[in-house]
């Protein structure tokens, strides 16, 4: 194969195809397509019930869609219907591996409260990737480096504050290397004074190109940081743009509605 | 009522002035030692034993198929439902209906036969029980958001349990389990009633010779309690050393993040 044409044909980082979502009768996603290229950083925004957690749920499949396809690199995961409509990966170890490759940063941390900072950065490289435990304890001790807590590797959980603790989990997620990186409102179960250091270090992870899908309510960073923003209600895309298009000259009338009281 | 309260003076002066009933504990208490002995040994190896049995219980019990908790669940419900002194008879008594297992060789002559081994079976199958569903309710109480971060992170559901749900569970369950324990040793004093020479059927023994009930009943209320306050203690300490992240906030407040001074005091308050 030319090499050159093998760079120039290379597929999206992330493409998701035509998502839906059904709650019984209750669609709560109604065809949610979107493509992430390569330091892509996207921002997805709306108010609370329009769906932009499940959406960034459903990619890794920790929520099943009821249609839809999502390809990693052009890979595609392999999906099947189970007995109540949802989709399931029809191959258990596809799932984990595509998995592996997607980072996910929860709204509240989920840190592994029996192990200290440095076993919950080191335990999924092990396991997942194989890494040796040296190799691992390094990587994490360079992590905690970088997300400013190189002290608190013995620690706790238990022992830190919200803001700590979602830097820790930025830094068991980027652990595994990934491709991706998901963030489920990230923010929003931090006191105010520990927003920014958790924005800082996400600040960071943009700069430094790095592809990454951020539900947030903190309009400001979605604005200086993000490459696109998706602007989504009840369900659907309304809105999709760099960020001035979007914040400055929303087209449609709930984006403006939604911008001019969170602004 | 008065007449009451003169014999029992009177007991407790020969109890402090008289001879007896000192020489007979002198004389049976390495007995009473050596059932103390059996005692510990039957509580640990079917406290052991019915902990390793509980494992894969709890997992059948909380799967989805019916196929695979309908078993667990009748297992559990009629060791949690039947006097454990009936499951002692089934074992020691019952097992001997059976020519295929008396001819077993050294499995029946050794084993089945023996109350020892009776007595351990029928306390591990009942701790069994009684520690999965203890497990069970504690998988079940492992935050959803903790199990979800191995999701993510790609762990397969096999490592989720190995690594994540199962210690977690055992850090939930710790405090019930040594209440577990505590309750079968003291369950351990039916063991006397096959035959076996525990603490209980030591002192039942030495009460036979000597006539001398209230003193060695005593004697041996007395030792269960040592025991107990033993279990307690070693629960105790496994608990502090297994569950140390919960004592976090037990840190000195100036060695503490300032963000987490309000709730070290709050919890310090409680």
């Amino acid at each position: 194969m030319n090499p050159e044409t093998h760079i120039t044909e290379r597929p999206a980082t992330l493409e998701v195809k035509d998502l839906h979502k059904r709650y019984g009768q209750i669609e709560v996603l109604k065809g949610i397509s979107l493509t992430a290229q390569d330091g892509d950083v996207i921002s997805i925004i709306g108010s609370s019930g329009s769906g932009k957690s499940t959406f960034l749920r459903c990619l890794n499949l920790l929520e099943h869609p009821s249609q839809g396809s999502i390809s990693l690199r052009g890979e595609t995961l392999d999906l099947v219907a189970n007995a109540q409509g949802e989709l399931e990966a029809r191959k258990r170890r596809q799932l984990e591996m595509m998995r592996a490759r997607i980072g996910f940063v929860f709204q509240n941390f989920n840190l592994w409260p029996h192990m200290t900072v440095l076993e919950n950065i080191m335990l999924a490289p092990v396991l997942v990737k194989g890494r040796s435990k040296q190799a691992s304890r390094e990587r994490a001790l360079a992590l905690l480096e970088k997300v400013g807590l190189a002290d608190k590797a013995k620690s706790y959980p238990g022992n830190l504050s919200g803001g700590q603790q979602q830097r820790i989990a930025i830094a068991r997620t980027l652990a595994m290397d990934p491709e991706v990186l998901l963030f489920d409102e990230p923010t929003s179960a931090l006191d105010p004074e520990l927003v920014n250091e958790v924005l800082g270090v996400m600040q960071s992870l943009a700069e430094e190109g790095r592809t990454m899908l951020i539900v947030t309510h903190e309009m400001r960073f979605a604005r200086d940081v993000s490459s696109q923003v998706m602007f989504l209600h009840q369900g659907r895309v309304e809105e999709f743009g760099p960020p001035d298009e979007v914040f400055r000259h929303p087209k449609s009338d709930r984006c403006r509605e939604f911008l001019s009281s969170h602004l | 009522m008065s007449e009451l309260i003169i014999q029992f003076s009177q007991w407790l002066l020969t109890l402090t002035q008289g001879a007896e009933p000192w020489d007979s504990y002198a004389r049976y208490l390495p007995r009473l030692m050596d059932g103390v002995w059996v005692t510990l040994q039957l509580v640990i190896v079917s406290g052991i034993a019915g902990f390793i049995m509980a494992i894969p219980l709890a997992l059948m019990r909380i799967a989805k198929s019916p196929w695979l908790w309908v078993l667990p669940y009748c297992y559990i419900f009629f060791f949690r439902g039947t006097p454990l002194l009936v499951q002692i008879f089934l074992v020691y008594y019952g097992l001997s209906q059976f020519e295929s297992l008396r001819n077993l060789g050294w499995i029946w002559t050794d084993v089945l036969s023996q109350p020892y081994w009776c007595a351990i079976i029928a306390f591990s199958l009942n701790t069994s029980a009684y520690i999965a569903e203890l497990f069970r309710g504690a998988i079940q109480a492992v935050p959803k958001g903790e199990v979800e971060a191995a999701q993510s992170l790609g762990m397969s559901r096999r490592k989720q349990y190995q690594h994540i749900i199962l210690p977690r569970a055992f850090g939930i369950i710790l405090p019930a389990y040594g209440n577990e324990v505590i309750l079968m040793l003291k369950g351990s004093a039916l063991a006397s009633t096959i035959t076996l020479l525990d603490l209980m059927g030591a002192t039942r023994g030495a009460i036979a010779r000597t006539y001398m009930s209230l003193e060695f009943f005593l004697l041996a209320g007395a030792l269960y309690l040592m025991l107990t306050a033993i279990l307690i203690g070693f629960f105790r300490l496994l608990e502090n050393w297994y569950n140390a992240h919960q004592h976090a906030t037990r840190m000195p407040v100036n060695k503490l993040d300032a963000q987490l001074r309000d709730k070290h005091i709050e919890d310090n308050a409680r």
